[in-house]
């Protein structure tokens, strides 16, 4: 793999971020928020990928996998959390949650 | 090898564009799924067949489904027949058939193409033999650690995500009865 190439996933994954960090911040609705950050982490696992297909080590993909299985629980936890919310304020619009009165 | 990286990548921001400007969360989900394969392909062509199959598994499979099964669950209520129908425009799904269009040529390509010859600068698959043996040796404490943050996220799901019954102490009870 040549080092444009490196240097043209390392940008896919910049790009990436960048798109799932900008969505966090412009949408209201928070299944919208929980789907950018799966956006966000898997970039992050790209990155890792590009590292490790760089120095053709395994390291990399063991990151991606450790990521993997966070993305996987911190979305059954934000899951649970989204379907509490909408339970108890009858929409999915985060400003509703803004308050932390128990 | 390299085009097809290259087209893969254009594909996955096209569908992360389209992720972030959909109103229907559905929709969004459609384009998230083509993203994910199209990271999947991208992971392919930088060496790391065994992730791109993780990729497609557990994103692509596991956490999506899992996202629409709670929209499902939060059983939103303006949605009716119409809006079923109105889902099945071909407007809306034509976007997705065709950056998954994209994807399926790139791997018949691959398939067709059979191994390349080694040539200087090509891309060194690291192989799952070879993140095994790195992921249960250098790494075993992250696995361990791994499995007990996985539980923690099982029991806090299972926490939060539960209905709490309205409990009514006894004494509560029998004044209300006799009221």
């Amino acid at each position: 793999m040549s080092a444009s190439t490196m240097e043209a996933a390392l940008l896919l994954a910049g790009v990436l971020f960048m798109l799932g960090l900008i969505s966090v911040l412009i949408r209201r609705n928070i299944i919208f928020m929980l789907i950018s950050v799966e956006i966000m982490l898997n970039a992050a696992g790209l990155a890792f990928i590009v590292a490790g297909s760089r120095w053709v080590q395994p390291d990399g993909q063991v990151m991606f996998i450790f990521i993997l299985t966070m993305a996987a629980a911190e979305v059954s936890v934000g899951l649970a959390l989204i379907l509490q919310i909408y339970h108890q304020l009858k929409t999915l619009d985060s400003d509703a949650a803004s308050f932390m009165k128990g | 090898m390299e085009l097809t990286f290259y087209i893969a990548a254009a594909v996955a921001v096209l569908s992360t564009i389209m992720v972030i400007t959909r109103y229907n969360i559905i929709h969004a989900l459609l384009y998230l799924v083509v993203s994910f394969l199209a990271v999947a392909v991208v992971f392919f062509t930088l060496g790391a067949p065994f992730m791109a199959a993780l990729e497609v598994i557990i994103y692509a499979g596991a956490i999506v489904v899992l996202i629409i099964f709670v929209i499902m669950m939060l059983n939103l209520t303006q949605e009716d027949v119409q809006r079923e129908k109105e889902w099945l425009n071909p407007s809306i799904w034509v976007g997705p058939a065709i950056l998954s269009a994209v994807l399926l040529a790139e791997l018949v390509y691959i398939v067709a193409a059979g191994t390349p010859p080694q040539t200087e600068g090509a891309v060194v698959a690291v192989d799952a033999k070879l993140v095994g043996l790195s992921l249960f040796g250098p790494y075993i404490l992250g696995v361990q650690l791994c499995g007990i943050m996985l539980t923690a996220g099982i029991v806090g799901a299972y926490h939060l995500g539960r209905q709490k019954k309205k409990v009514i102490h006894r004494f509560l009870q029998e004044r209300s009865a006799a009221a």
